[in-house]
């Protein structure tokens, strides 16, 4: 298992676009992938789940993906959220 | 009866009332939980099936990014988490799918509305859009189909989704309105990009009207005529008449090259005022952006636009236009232009006080991390430099400089941008048209700002009423200004263009061509009338008429000399203009 922080700098936080952004790359990967916030786990790989977390701008989060291609998966989805500015 | 236009145009038709039969949940229990899991999965997938074929259809009739809405759709109907929660409740509680479905929706909808956010609320709505189509499916309720409708109507009812307007036949449909909704609803944005007229916001319309009475909707006013006379509908159907002449006569010039009746090529542009604007201009077929005003990034912010963010807007904008021009202004904020946190000091003066470049060579740490975002966007298209209210030539000699030292400092970090980059300045404080021979030498290129021009030259507020009557852009000593800056930007060889009002304005078009200007920069909406008009005006003809145009001593007598001397030619030639 792989656990990993990021700072969401883009402007809307996981809301909107980037949400479904994410989604659509945490669903590529067969790993398991949950976010953590505040002590509450979400399935990363549901919209719904994310959408409901709130998490905006200058929240932490935390990224935890389980299983063969964790890896790759955690680096992607961190590049991702990174290279979103909206 | 009124509403909110939202969508232009004249629609005449019968009204096809669309009503959506209320759905009634009710609670039961069942005897097999797997059965019930698996007659909930079989209308998922079916709900799948059908949004595909409408995002499909989408695609085909209006376009790929308004289909996005779909694929959000059917993310949520994928969600592992909302199909699970569904099974657990059918297993745990024994009940039927219908109504599983519907407490667990409950459940995230109250989720997403404590949140305060406005694309989630608007979530909210698909999400209920998306249920409802899942439980008709799963209780064999028909919904009315749209494809269906024979005859020209306009299609009245509570709400549209968007998979019910990708069904509509804009050749059968000729208008909508809706109780629901306003300017940025799908409804909205949808109708405008098929071209359909629409009106919401007009709450209880459903219970007013009868399904195929007579009905005429103006989507530009909002109005909406039911069971018209006779005398009503020729009236529109005229307006429609010329409406439509007008829109394939307009689409006609699109593509087209901005030229005069006698063969002199000009270039018309739009003015932006965010990257999103930049579309429109697009497909007003403009030949590029003439001034992209940088304010947007600064306002409404509580704190200053990082490099980053600059960029990525500049860049935006750029790579959407690729090789045509994007002449963006560098930061024209202060005096009346509110920025609270750079704490600017309350002026008497604030238009003729510390703003645009004046802050900005001040404030050089604003002015570089612009500059810098600027030059580092212009390796990814056409991009030029323009400079607001320079007043006297050292301005512009340290403006230059500043941008000197800052591809230095590109080139020593290795970060790549167009070397030969354009710089001009925006022509608007008299001193510099005066001067403009000298400053013709120093720029590559003018935009003649008229509407700060025009207040300069004339000591007018614009704003204030009591003298607002004196602000002409008639006036002869503006346009003698104006002569004159064109006139000695030539001699130096370098590019006029024009960004103020006065650029669009439909009776200076023929006295600007005929002075020489090279650039009109207007509003998209203004694009393709401009360059129509200027098909029909000859630029020889006018220019003998401009100097007895430029002697004489009143707004009042250049406008009536316009009117009389070069306009009636180009009336004569357009029926539709004045015809």
């Amino acid at each position: 298992m792989i656990s990993k922080e990021v700072l969401l700098t883009n402007k809307t936080g996981l809301h909107a676009r980037p949400a479904a952004l994410f989604v659509k790359e945490a669903t590529k990967y067969s790993s398991d992938i949950q976010i953590i916030k505040d002590d509450k786990t979400y399935n990363g790989k549901s919209i719904m789940g994310i959408l409901s977390m709130g998490a905006a701008n200058g929240d932490t989060i935390r990224i935890q993906v389980d299983g063969v291609d964790g890896e790759i998966a955690i680096n992607n989805l961190i590049e991702l959220l990174n290279s979103i500015v909206d | 009866m009124k509403g909110l236009g939202t969508s232009p145009g004249i629609g005449i038709g019968r009204v096809f009332l669309y009503m959506e039969p209320k759905l009634e949940i009710k609670k039961d229990s069942i005897k097999d939980p797997e059965t019930e899991i698996n007659r909930f999965r079989v209308a998922l997938e079916k709900c799948c099936n059908e949004i595909e074929y409408i995002k499909n259809l989408t695609i085909d009739k209006i376009g790929k990014d308004k289909a996005e809405i779909f694929s959000a759709h059917r993310l949520m109907l994928e969600d592992p988490e909302f199909i699970s929660a569904v099974n657990e409740k059918i297993n745990n509680e024994n009940i039927n799918a219908e109504f599983a479905i519907s407490e667990v929706v409950d459940f995230y909808i109250s989720l997403f509305d404590n949140i305060e956010d406005e694309y989630l609320r608007a979530r909210s709505e698909d999400l209920k859009h998306v249920t409802k189509n899942l439980l008709r499916e799963l209780m064999g309720i028909e919904p009315t189909n749209l494809m269906t409708i024979k005859e020209k109507s306009i299609i009245v009812s509570e709400d549209l989704s968007p998979s019910d307007i990708a069904q509509i036949n804009p050749n059968i449909v000729v208008g909508i309105v809706t109780e629901l909704g306003g300017r940025t609803s799908h409804t909205s944005i949808m109708a405008r990009t098929l071209g359909i007229p629409a009106i919401v916001g007009i709450k209880g319309i459903v219970t007013k009207v009868n399904h195929g009475e007579d009905i005429i909707i103006d989507g530009s006013t909002g109005d909406i005529t039911l069971s018209p006379t006779s005398k009503v509908i020729s009236e529109y159907e005229i307006q429609l008449k010329r409406d439509l002449e007008l829109k394939k006569i307009m689409s006609l010039v699109r593509d087209k090259k901005s030229i005069s009746k006698d063969g002199f090529r000009v270039e018309i542009l739009g003015n932006i005022g965010t990257p999103k604007d930049v579309e429109k201009v697009i497909q007003n077929g403009g030949e590029g952006v003439g001034l992209f005003r940088t304010e947007f990034l600064y306002m409404n912010s509580e704190r200053l636009p990082s490099e980053e963010e600059q960029f990525e807007a500049y860049k935006e904008v750029a790579e959407k236009l690729g090789n045509k021009s994007l002449i963006i202004r560098t930061l024209d904020v202060g005096g009346d232009k509110e920025l609270p946190y750079l704490n600017l000091p309350k002026e008497m003066n604030p238009f003729l006080g510390y703003r645009a470049i004046r802050l900005c060579l001040d404030r050089q740490e604003i002015f570089r991390v612009q500059l810098r975002a600027i030059l580092r966007a212009s390796e990814y298209g056409n991009i030029k430099i323009m400079f607001p209210m320079i007043s006297n030539i050292n301005e512009l000699r340290e403006s230059k400089k500043i941008i000197e030292e800052i591809k230095e400092e590109l080139k020593l970090s290795g970060i790549s941008f167009n070397e030969n980059i354009e710089v001009g300045i925006m022509v608007e404080i008299p001193a510099v048209a005066i001067q403009s021979r000298t400053f013709a030498k120093e720029v590559d290129f003018f935009s003649i700002g008229t509407n700060d021009l025009i207040q300069y030259t004339l000591a007018v507020d614009r704003g204030n009423e009591k003298i607002a009557n004196l602000y002409s852009q008639y006036h002869p000593a503006v346009l003698n200004l104006i002569k004159m800056t064109i006139e000695n930007g030539h001699k130096e060889g370098i590019m006029v263009g024009m960004c103020g009002e006065a650029a669009a304005d439909e009776n200076l078009l023929p006295v600007l061509l005929a002075m020489g200007l090279d650039e009109f920069s207007m509003s998209a909406s203004s694009i393709l009338r401009s360059r129509y008009l200027l098909k029909s005006i000859s630029k020889e003809k006018v220019r003998e008429k401009l100097d007895e145009l430029l002697n004489l001593s009143s707004s009042e007598e250049i406008l009536r000399f316009i009117d009389e001397n070069i306009l009636i030619n180009v009336k004569n030639e357009n029926q539709l203009f004045g015809g």
